[in-house]
C-alpha cells in the first residue's frame, strides 16, 4: 500500500515514540520534508496504549519465539562505495512478560471484544484476519468504524462518538452471548459503591466482561504523567499541539505509611481542609513548603546539609515523622538515603511550582492514555507535510564510505530512500551497534482492579502513590491508578500501573510484593465477606522494558555522524528527557531554527503586496494524499 | 447513563489559575510587533467609527422617543463591546419598559429570554461589569415569575471561574434573598468555595451575614451574636486557615468578626442634674443628633413634660454621645423636698432624683456592670476563647513576627479580662510594634484606647470621680463619654498633641492637668462650666490665640502655661489677659 513513498526527504525518522515524534513535528514545522516510519502497525512504540485485545496481541507477539533477527537481502542492494548498518527486524526491548488472570471466565468460553477492530490495532495478521468478529454481531453495523483507515492517528474527539455508538448497540444487540444481560446492565449502570450494598454478588466483573468491553481500555506500556509546568506541557502549548489532546488533572497524591494508604495534603487547599493534620502540623508543613518554593533565596537554611541525604535534612525541619515521610516519598518522590538535600529541595520545588496551574495536584494525565501524545506530534508533523508509513520496516542504513555519512535507508520492499538526516529509535539498532551499551531495565506491572486503593466520596479519582522500598537501597515503586473517566478502562474497574527500575531478574519479582500489599487476588476475596479493605485484582500483567535513556552517543558502534539516536521511555514520572532529547537533536539538525514555534495566528497573517499568497507554510495537498494518514489529520487540525 | 459520555477532560491552555502562593493580581500584556500594532490601529479605528455611529443613532432615537427593538439591537452592539456604558443600559431599560406595555405577554417573555441571554454573553466579556449585573438585578426584579434556580446556577458558574468576583457575590446575595434560599444552603455554598480557596473575603463576609440568620438560632440569643456551638465550629475553621497561611488577611478579619461584640442596645448611660448650672446632661450609648427629624427626647420633671432646648457640649450640631439642656430654675427650686427628672428616648427611659440641699444628682450605668470593654462571656465561651488564645500563642511560637497573630492575641487577652492581662497586653504591644513598624502610630492609639478603658474600669471599681492618667504614653483620648462625672483629670506627661472637642463632654471637670505633652490645640476645653484650674506647662502652644476657647469656661481662675513656645512672645501675657479677663492668674 505504501509503494508510492517518494525516494527523497530531508529527514527520515524511524520509530514513532515520543521523542522521535517531537523531532519529526519540529522538523516538519520548520519546512523540512519528513518521512516518519515505524515497523509496527501502531503509533508510539513502547509509548503506545492498547485496547485490551490489542494488548493481548502485543503480549502474544512477545511471548512467541522470534523468527530470526536479521534481514537477509539488503547487502545486494548496496553500491560499491557504500556500506550498510543493519537495523533490527524484531524488537527486543520487552522481556519476562507474564499474565495472570484472576477474574473468572464465565461459562461462555469464547468471548470477543465488542467491535473487534481495536483502537490501536494490533498487527493486522494476528487480530483482524485470524479472529474475525463473530459472537457479537455488531461489528459490521458501524460503517464509520470500518471505513476509517486502520493506521490513522486517532482524534480524541472522534473516539467517544464511536464508543457511544458501539456501546449502545452492544447493550441491545448482543444480549444473548453473555450469560445474563440483566446483570450486565446493572453492573454497568449502577455506581460501584451502591452496587456493593444492594447486589453484592452481581457487580463481580468477569474476565469475559473485560474482554467484551476491551475497547474501553487504553493501556499504556509506559506509565507517566505530565508535570503541569513541565517541558512537555510548555511544548504542547507553545506549538499548539495541545489542541489535539485533552487532559485530566490527577486528583490525589497518595502516600503509603505503616501499611495504610493515605492522602497526602500538598496544596494550600489540601492543607487547609486536611482532617489528619493538627494545626501545628499544618503550619510546619506550609512553612516548609513555602520555603522550598524559593529555597535558593535562603541558602543559609540548608547550606550545612548540602552533603547530607534529604531525609536527614528533613529531620531538622521540625516536621513530624509522618510529614517527613510525605515530603520525602510523595512530594519530592525521592527515596531514603540516596537523594541529597539539594536534589530533594529541587524536586520539592518542582512539585510545588506545578501545583495549582490546572488544579490541586501538579500532574495531568492525557485522556485515552499516554499513547495519545506521540500521535499528537505526528499529527502536527503531518499537518505541515510530513509523510507517515506504519508497518514499514527498514532493513538498513546506507553509509557512504568516503564521507562516512549516511545517505539513505533501504526499506522492507528494498526501496532506497535518501535523506540528509536520520533519526533512529534505540530499539531499532542491532546488537552489533549496541554491543558496548549497558542498558538498564525497568519493571512494569499493569493491573485491572475493581475498586480504588483509597475509597473517597467520588469513585472517579486519578491517583499517584509512591510505595517506599522495603529494603533500603532498592527503589520505590510508583503506582498510578486510573479511573474509567480517563477513558483508559471500563466502568467499574480501575487500571493500575506500577513502575520501578529493575533490581531483580523479572518485573514480577520486583513488583509482586507491592501488588500483594495493596490488592487481594480475586479468588481469595470471593471466599471472604464483602468488607475486604483492599481492592480485588482481576487481571495482571508483568513485563520488563529496556530503559535506553541517558546513553552517550559514543557508546554506539559505527554510527554515521548524521544519524541520531532517540532513547525509549525512561523510568521517571515526567517526560522531560523526551522533550530535551528532541530539542537537542533538532538543534543539531537545524541550529538556526526555532524549536516548534507557535503556528501563525490567522489574524497575524500578513499578505504580500499582491495579496495572493499567505506566508504560512501551508501543508502541500499532493503530499498529503499519497500516504495513509495525513489527509485526515489535516482536516482535524482545523477545529 | 452510559459510561461513554463526556469524560470531562480539558484542553490545556497557558492561562494561569491560582498559584500555590497568592500574590498580587496582575496580568502580563503581550507585546506586539510594530506591524501588528499598525494593523490593530487601523482595525481599532474602524471599530471606533462603527461604535460612534451606533452611539449617535441611539441617542437620536432616544431623543425622538423611538423606543423600539431597533434600539435594543443597536445598544446590544455597543454593550457587547463595552458593557460598562451605563447610559446604554438605561436606554435598554427605557425600551423594555416601553415594550412591556406594547407587547403581548408571550412576546415580551421572548424579549426577556433574549435579554437574559444577552446579559450572560456580556458577563462573559466582562464578568466584573457593574452595569451588566445591575441590569440583570433590575430585569429579574421586574419579572412576574423569575427563575431563581437558573440565576443561582449562573452565579455558581461565574464564581467557579473567579471565586473572588464580588460583583457576582453581590448578585448571589440578591438572588438568595429573593428566591429565597435558606441561609443554611448558602452557608454550605460558601463552605464549598472556602474549601477550594480560603483567601476569599467575599465568602467569609457572606458567612458573617448568614450565620446570625440561621434558623436554628434560638430567640433568646442576643441579636447579632452566635450560639456557642456555631462559634466554636467557625473558630476552628478559621483557625485552620490561619495556621495554613498566617499571612492571609481574610481569615484574620473573619476571626476578628467572630470575636467582636454586637452593637450595644440603645441605652441612656447617664443622667446628670446640676442645680448650680441649672442644667441637665445626658449621655447616650451611641452618638445621636437630637432634632425632630432624627431622635426625639421627652423630659418629664416631676412627671410633667417639660419642653427644653437640647444642645451638645461643644455647641456643634453633630452626632454626639452627650446632650444637655438648660432647666428653668423653678423646675427644681419648688417646695417639695425632691424633684424627679425622667428622660424618654424611644422606649428607653432613665430617671434621677435631686434631693433638697444637694447641688447635683445623677443616675449612671456602670461600665463594669455593662462589661463595655469586653465580650459578653459565658463560662463556655471564655473556655473557647482561652483555647483560642492557646492556639494563637502556639502559632506565635512558630511565627514570632506575624502581626496578625500578635494582634489577635492582644484582642483575645482583652476579651478574656482586660485588667488581669494588662501587663501581658502591654508586652505584646511592644513585640507587635517591632514586628509591624509601619503601623506604630495605629498601635499606639490602640494601646492608649485599651489603657484608658482599663483606668476607667479601675476608677469605677474605686467609686471615685478622680482619674489619674499621667505617664501612660497616651497618644489619643478615647471613651471621654464615660467621664461625664469626673472632677479631676490628670493627663500629664503623655504624648498628646491636642485636647479634642470630645473633652467638652466632661461637664463636671474642675481641675485638668495636661503638663508635659505636645499640646498645640485646646479646642476641647470649651464650655466647661466648673473648670477652675488648667495646667498646660511644657507643651507646644505656639500662640495665645490657641487658647481662645478657654474664654467660654466661666469659672477658670488658674491657667499655667509655663515653658510653652508662646511664653517667648513678648506680647503674650498682655494678649492673654485681654483675651481671658476672667482668669485670675495666668502663669507664663
Amino acid at each position: 500500500m505504501a509503494d508510492k513513498v517518494p525516494s527523497e526527504f530531508d529527514v527520515v525518522v524511524i520509530g514513532t515514540g515520543l521523542p522521535e515524534s517531537i523531532v519529526a513535528a519540529a522538523c516538519s514545522r520548520s519546512g523540512q520534508s519528513v518521512l516518519h516510519v515505524d515497523s509496527r502497525s501502531y503509533y508510539g512504540g513502547n509509548w503506545a496504549s492498547f485496547s485490551f485485545s490489542g494488548l493481548l496481541s502485543w503480549i502474544k507477539e512477545y511471548q512467541e519465539e522470534s523468527d530470526g533477527d536479521e534481514w537477509a537481502a539488503w547487502q545486494e542492494l548496496l553500491l560499491e562505495a557504500e556500506e550498510g548498518v543493519a537495523l533490527r527486524k524484531k524488537d527486543q526491548t520487552i522481556q519476562h512478560v507474564e499474565v495472570i488472570r484472576y477474574a473468572s471466565q464465565d461459562s461462555d468460553e469464547h468471548v470477543e471484544e465488542v467491535g473487534a477492530v481495536q483502537k490501536n490495532p494490533a498487527p493486522v495478521t494476528s487480530a483482524s484476519s485470524n479472529d474475525p468478529p463473530d459472537s457479537t454481531g455488531t461489528a459490521c453495523s458501524d460503517t464509520s468504524e470500518l471505513t476509517a483507515p486502520l493506521n490513522e492517528p486517532e482524534t480524541s474527539q472522534e473516539v467517544p462518538d464511536v464508543d457511544v455508538t458501539l456501546g449502545n448497540e452492544s447493550h441491545g444487540g448482543d444480549t444473548d452471548c453473555t450469560e445474563s444481560p440483566l446483570e450486565q446492565e446493572k453492573a454497568e449502570n449502577v455506581p460501584v459503591g451502591e452496587a456493593v450494598v444492594d447486589v453484592p454478588k452481581k457487580n463481580r466483573i468477569t474476565y469475559s466482561q473485560i474482554v467484551k468491553e476491551g475497547r474501553r481500555f487504553n493501556i499504556d506500556l509506559t506509565s507517566k504523567l505530565l508535570y503541569s509546568r513541565g517541558l512537555l506541557i510548555d511544548l504542547l502549548i507553545k506549538s499548539s499541539v495541545s489542541r489535539y489532546a485533552e487532559f485530566k488533572n490527577v486528583t490525589r497524591i497518595l502516600g503509603y505509611r505503616e501499611g495504610t494508604v493515605l492522602q497526602v495534603p500538598c496544596s494550600r487547599a489540601d492543607v487547609f481542609n486536611s482532617k489528619q493534620l493538627t494545626m501545628v502540623e499544618k503550619r510546619m508543613l506550609m512553612k516548609f513548603l513555602t520555603f522550598c518554593l524559593d529555597y535558593e533565596q535562603q541558602p543559609e537554611d540548608y547550606k550545612a546539609y548540602e552533603e547530607c541525604p534529604f531525609s536527614e535534612y528533613l529531620k531538622t525541619q521540625k516536621l513530624t515523622p509522618s510529614l517527613q515521610h510525605f515530603v520525602l516519598h510523595s512530594i519530592a518522590m525521592t527515596s531514603e538515603g540516596c537523594t541529597g538535600t539539594l536534589d530533594g529541595l529541587r524536586e520539592t520545588q518542582n512539585f510545588l511550582r506545578c501545583l495549582g496551574r490546572y488544579g490541586n495536584t501538579p500532574f495531568l494525565f492525557p485522556l485515552y492514555g499516554q499513547g495519545e501524545l506521540p500521535q499528537c506530534f505526528c499529527r502536527m508533523c503531518a499537518v505541515f507535510g510530513g509523510t507517515y508509513c506504519l508497518s514499514h520496516a527498514v532493513q538498513c542504513l546506507v553509509v557512504d564510505k568516503e564521507s562516512g555519512k549516511c545517505k539513505a535507508i533501504i526499506d522492507h520492499f528494498g526501496q532506497r530512500i535518501s535523506a540528509k538526516y536520520f533519526i533512529v529509535e534505540d530499539s531499532y539498532l542491532t546488537e552489533k551497534t549496541c554491543s558496548d551499551v549497558a542498558y538498564r531495565q525497568m519493571s512494569r506491572a499493569v493491573l485491572i482492579t475493581d475498586r480504588s486503593v483509597l475509597k473517597a466520596e467520588s469513585d472517579q479519582q486519578i491517583s499517584i502513590l509512591t510505595v517506599p522500598p522495603v529494603e533500603p537501597g532498592s527503589a520505590a515503586v510508583r503506582v498510578i491508578e486510573l479511573c474509567s473517566s480517563t477513558m483508559t478502562c471500563m466502568k467499574g474497574t480501575y487500571l493500575v500501573h506500577l513502575t520501578c527500575p529493575s533490581s531483580k531478574k523479572t518485573a514480577r519479582e520486583d513488583l509482586e510484593s507491592v501488588v500483594q500489599k495493596l490488592f487481594t487476588p480475586y479468588a481469595e476475596a470471593e471466599l471472604e465477606n464483602e468488607e475486604v479493605e483492599k481492592p480485588n485484582l482481576l487481571w495482571a500483567l508483568y513485563f520488563n522494558m529496556r530503559d535506553s535513556s541517558g546513553i552517550n552517543r559514543d557508546s554506539y558502534n559505527d554510527l554515521p555522524s548524521n544519524v541520531y539516536v532517540c532513547s525509549g521511555p525512561d523510568c521517571f514520572l515526567g517526560n522531560k528527557n523526551a522533550v530535551q532529547q528532541a530539542e537537542t537533536l533538532f538543534r543539531h539538525i537545524l541550529p538556526n531554527e526555532e524549536f516548534c514555534p507557535p503556528p501563525p495566528n490567522p489574524e497575524d497573517i500578513v499578505f504580500d503586496g499582491d495579496g495572493m499568497q499567505p506566508e504560512v507554510p501551508a501543508p502541500k495537498p499532493e503530499a498529503a494524499e499519497d500516504v495513509t494518514s495525513q489527509g485526515d489529520a489535516e482536516e482535524h487540525s482545523e477545529e | 447513563m452510559d459510561g461513554t459520555g463526556d469524560p470531562g477532560g480539558f484542553r490545556i491552555i497557558a492561562s494561569p489559575s491560582p498559584p500555590f502562593i497568592y500574590r498580587q493580581h496582575g496580568r502580563l500584556k503581550v507585546r506586539t510587533t510594530d506591524e501588528q500594532a499598525e494593523a490593530k490601529r487601523v482595525e481599532r479605528e474602524q471599530k471606533l467609527k462603527l461604535y460612534r455611529e451606533a452611539t449617535e443613532a441611539i441617542f437620536q432615537k432616544r431623543q425622538e422617543g423611538h423606543l423600539d427593538e431597533s434600539v435594543l439591537e443597536l445598544t446590544s452592539q455597543i454593550l457587547g463591546a463595552n458593557p460598562d456604558f451605563a447610559t446604554m443600559w438605561n436606554c435598554r431599560r427605557e425600551v423594555l419598559m416601553h415594550l412591556e406595555t406594547q407587547k403581548s405577554p408571550e412576546e415580551f417573555a421572548t424579549l426577556v429570554a433574549a435579554e437574559l441571554g444577552f446579559l450572560e454573553s456580556c458577563l462573559r466579556v466582562n464578568p466584573k461589569s457593574y452595569g451588566t449585573w445591575h441590569h440583570r438585578c433590575w430585569l429579574l426584579g421586574r419579572l412576574p415569575e423569575p427563575n431563581w434556580t437558573r440565576e443561582l446556577e449562573l452565579c455558581a458558574k461565574f464564581l467557579e471561574a473567579d471565586e473572588r468576583n464580588f460583583h457576582c457575590w453581590d448578585y448571589r446575595r440578591f438572588v438568595a434573598q429573593k428566591a429565597p434560599v435558606p441561609p443554611a444552603e448558602e452557608l454550605a455554598f460558601t463552605d464549598s468555595l472556602i474549601t477550594r480557596n480560603f483567601s476569599n473575603y467575599s465568602s467569609w463576609h457572606y458567612r458573617s451575614c448568614l450565620l446570625p440568620k440561621l434558623q436554628s438560632l434560638s430567640d433568646s440569643q442576643p441579636p447579632g451574636r452566635l450560639p456557642e456551638d456555631i462559634l466554636l465550629r467557625e473558630l476552628e475553621l478559621v483557625q485552620n486557615a490561619f495556621f495554613t497561611d498566617p499571612n492571609d488577611q481574610s481569615a484574620w478579619f473573619y476571626h476578628r468578626w467572630l470575636l467582636g461584640r454586637a452593637d450595644p442596645k440603645d441605652a441612656i448611660r447617664c443622667l446628670h442634674v446640676s442645680r448650680n448650672e441649672a442644667c441637665l446632661t445626658v449621655c447616650f450609648s451611641r452618638p445621636i443628633i437630637v432634632s425632630p427629624g432624627m431622635e426625639t427626647l421627652m423630659l418629664f420633671v416631676d412627671r410633667a413634660p417639660l419642653p427644653v432646648e437640647w444642645r451638645t457640649p461643644d455647641g456643634r450640631n453633630r452626632p454626639n454621645y452627650v446632650w444637655l439642656c438648660d432647666l428653668p430654675t423653678d423646675s427644681f427650686n419648688g417646695q417639695s423636698p425632691q424633684h424627679s427628672f425622667s428622660l424618654m428616648w424611644g422606649d428607653v427611659q432613665k430617671e434621677c432624683v435631686l434631693y433638697q440641699g444637694l447641688k447635683e444628682s445623677w443616675c449612671q450605668d456602670s461600665a463594669t456592670d455593662e462589661q463595655l470593654f469586653r465580650m459578653e462571656l459565658s463560662m463556655e465561651k471564655s473556655t473557647v476563647l482561652q483555647s483560642e488564645l492557646e492556639s494563637c500563642k502556639e502559632l506565635q511560637d512558630l511565627e514570632p513576627d506575624n502581626k496578625w497573630c500578635l494582634l489577635t492575641i492582644i484582642l483575645l487577652l482583652r476579651a478574656l479580662d482586660p485588667l488581669v492581662y494588662e501587663k501581658d497586653t502591654l508586652k505584646y504591644f511592644q513585640t507587635l510594634k517591632v514586628a509591624d513598624p509601619m503601623r506604630t502610630a495605629y498601635l499606639d492609639d490602640l494601646r492608649s484606647k485599651f489603657l484608658m478603658e482599663n483606668y476607667i474600669l479601675k476608677m469605677e471599681y474605686a467609686d471615685v470621680r478622680v482619674l489619674d492618667l499621667s505617664r501612660k504614653d497616651l497618644t489619643v483620648l478615647c471613651h471621654l463619654d464615660q467621664l461625664l462625672l469626673v472632677t479631676h483629670l490628670n493627663l500629664s506627661h503623655n504624648l498628646l498633641r491636642s485636647l479634642p472637642p470630645a473633652l467638652a463632654m466632661l461637664r463636671c471637670l474642675e481641675v485638668l492637668q495636661v503638663d508635659g505633652n505636645a499640646i498645640e490645640s485646646v479646642e476641647g476645653v470649651v464650655n466647661l462650666p466648673r473648670l477652675q484650674e488648667l495646667s498646660l506647662c511644657d507643651n507646644s502652644l505656639q500662640h495665645p490665640l490657641a487658647l481662645q476657647t478657654l474664654a467660654s469656661c466661666p469659672k477658670l481662675s488658674l491657667l499655667s502655661l509655663e515653658r510653652n513656645p508662646l511664653c517667648q512672645l513678648e506680647a503674650a501675657p498682655e494678649e492673654l489677659r485681654a483675651m481671658l479677663p476672667n482668669v485670675d492668674r495666668i502663669l507664663t
